[in-house]
């Protein structure tokens, strides 16, 4: 126990680090998913063919290879330098790596929302003369974006976990530090361990209500 | 779905619009040729498209030396805990629905708090762990364990879901014809609910799948460490070799989700069964097909 007192800011700062990449990566995908969602429902088959590959592609490989890819391939065969820091240029490198995975299943989340809304919303914004991406803005997207908060929640959700992927390029974020505390205090590992869960669980659960209770908020009434 | 939904975006285009989509199609056509090319000379700086970084996939020792070995241990891997994980899965997921509160409670526990832990750090206090009480965990048993404990909660969830998908009326009518608990479970509730959830198991099984590549963080000689360590040490062909490694990757999984898209169709087919596969499918559902 005096183990996980002792070393306090040590964790804090690595589930700082945590939440920094998920907020981080979160904003990304959210922005990048909802383009990659416009291209697959768009009336141009140019853009619906590069979205289902972008999507089929980085949905099927697992993260781990992509983070290493981002790491090793771009960081050091590349040379791809997002600063002179080390532990800041692959916390850069990460990021990349998380947000081009995370983004393809929320392109798929808002492309289930843009399904679910009713044919006549999109035909009256065609009616009063809107085009394609005035549809899609002001008519389609609020209204989807709106029904699936929830599966946005949890993929946020599983985002903080996937978070500790980083690791496997060494970003010492919540994972790679609890390894590094195994090593230095030995006697303690089953404090240590609960402390890491426990902060996961402080980090999630909050999250699963706040989705929760946004999409009830915010819920279209059909 | 990619047809309803892109009808309800835009009408059939008339000949102003289908001149504009034209255009637009070539314009995007060049732009999307642009980033390729951009990314292509990026890499031809690096000279990742030199022949002789890539000739060692041409030839056989490569694959039956260093990727099929890999292959077959992320297989193996993959394999047991995708066993392991459907014991853990069925017994928590049963128990959680327990009519006794001393089963039923620990189980929500243990199934919650798993669901909440990241796998790799499960990996990791499996290793540290048990040699603290005195095991020997190769890298191999503690990727199982961590993949094993992590997916079976997940569906264990998906168990739930699924049981309780069945109509009231099917166990309602069991214990009217005088069966017991477990009777009414494992005559009635439990053969219509798998078929239910049967997507949704094999979509997890794909999750886990793709969870196996996290045995490279420590060392389990997977496929991925096969591509990232084995190959470019012996090449220095890193890029490719990933590369190839992915596609490895897309090929199996995209062949496991056809399977699972299959089964879906078929058990929304069949008029045996009552259960909702959909039900089954939103249980693991949204955080199931992301880790």
């Amino acid at each position: 126990m005096e183990a996980v007192v002792d070393e306090l800011p040590v964790i804090l700062g690595a589930f700082w680090l945590t939440v920094k990449l998920t907020v981080v990566s979160g904003l990304i995908s959210l922005v990048w998913g909802i383009a990659l969602a416009a291209m697959r429902v768009s009336p141009l088959p140019v853009l619906r063919g590069a979205g289902a590959l972008y999507v089929n592609v980085l949905r099927n490989t697992p993260l781990t290879l992509i983070i290493v890819f981002c790491g090793l391939g771009l960081g050091t065969v590349m040379d791809v330098q997002f600063s002179d820091n080390l532990s800041l240029n692959s916390f850069w490198l990460s990021i990349i790596g998380l947000s081009a995975y995370t983004s393809a299943f929320v392109c798929e989340v808002v492309r289930a929302g843009i399904n679910t809304v009713p044919l006549g919303q999109a035909e009256a914004a065609r009616a009063i003369g809107l085009t394609f991406l005035q549809t899609l803005r002001l008519v389609i997207l609020p209204q989807a974006v709106r029904t699936v908060i929830a599966p946005l929640g949890s993929l946020l959700n599983a985002l903080v976990k996937n978070t500790t992927v980083a690791a496997a390029i060494g970003v010492m974020e919540a994972a790679l530090r609890m390894k590094n505390l195994f090593d230095a205090h030995g006697d303690a590992i089953i404090p240590i361990f609960l402390g890491f869960a426990a902060g996961f669980v402080v980090l999630t659960l909050p999250l699963n209500l706040l989705s929760g209770r946004l999409a009830r908020r915010l819920a279209v009434v059909r | 779905m990619t047809e309803r939904g892109a009808t309800v975006l835009y009408d059939v285009p008339g000949p102003r619009t289908r001149l504009r989509n034209n255009a637009l199609t070539l314009a995007f056509g060049v732009v999307l040729l642009l980033v390729a090319f951009f990314v292509w000379t990026k890499f031809d700086e690096k000279g990742q498209w030199d022949g002789k970084l890539w000739q060692p996939f041409l030839r056989a020792d490569t694959w039956t030396e260093l990727i099929l070995p890999g292959l077959l241990n992320t297989l193996v891997a993959a394999a047991l805990a995708a066993v392991l994980a459907l014991l853990f899965g069925a017994v928590f997921g049963i128990a959680r629905l327990s009519d006794h509160r001393w089963v039923r409670i620990p189980a929500a526990v243990v199934v919650e708090a798993f669901r909440a832990v990241p796998v790799l750090m499960l990996i990791f206090f499996a290793q540290y762990g048990g040699s603290l009480a005195g095991l020997v965990v190769t890298e191999f048993t503690a990727v199982v364990f961590g993949l094993t404990v992590y997916n079976g909660s997940v569906l264990a969830e998906i168990v739930r879901a699924g049981i309780l998908a069945v109509p009231r009326g099917q166990a309602e009518a069991g214990y009217a014809i005088g069966l017991r608990k477990n009777q009414v479970m494992r005559v009635i509730l439990l053969p219509q609910a798998v078929t239910a959830m049967m997507p949704a198991i094999v979509s997890q099984l794909v999750v886990l799948l793709k969870d196996t590549a996290l045995g490279f963080v420590v060392a389990y000689a997977d496929l991925l460490n096969a591509g990232a360590r084995v190959v470019p040490a012996n090449y220095a062909n890193l890029i490719p070799s990933v590369i190839v490694i992915a596609v490895v990757y897309i090929a199996i999984n995209l062949a496991l989700g056809y399977l699972a898209a299959w089964l879906e169709r078929r058990s929304r087919r069949s008029r045996k069964v009552t259960a909702d596969p959909a039900a089954a499918e939103q249980a693991g559902g949204e955080v199931a097909f992301v880790r």
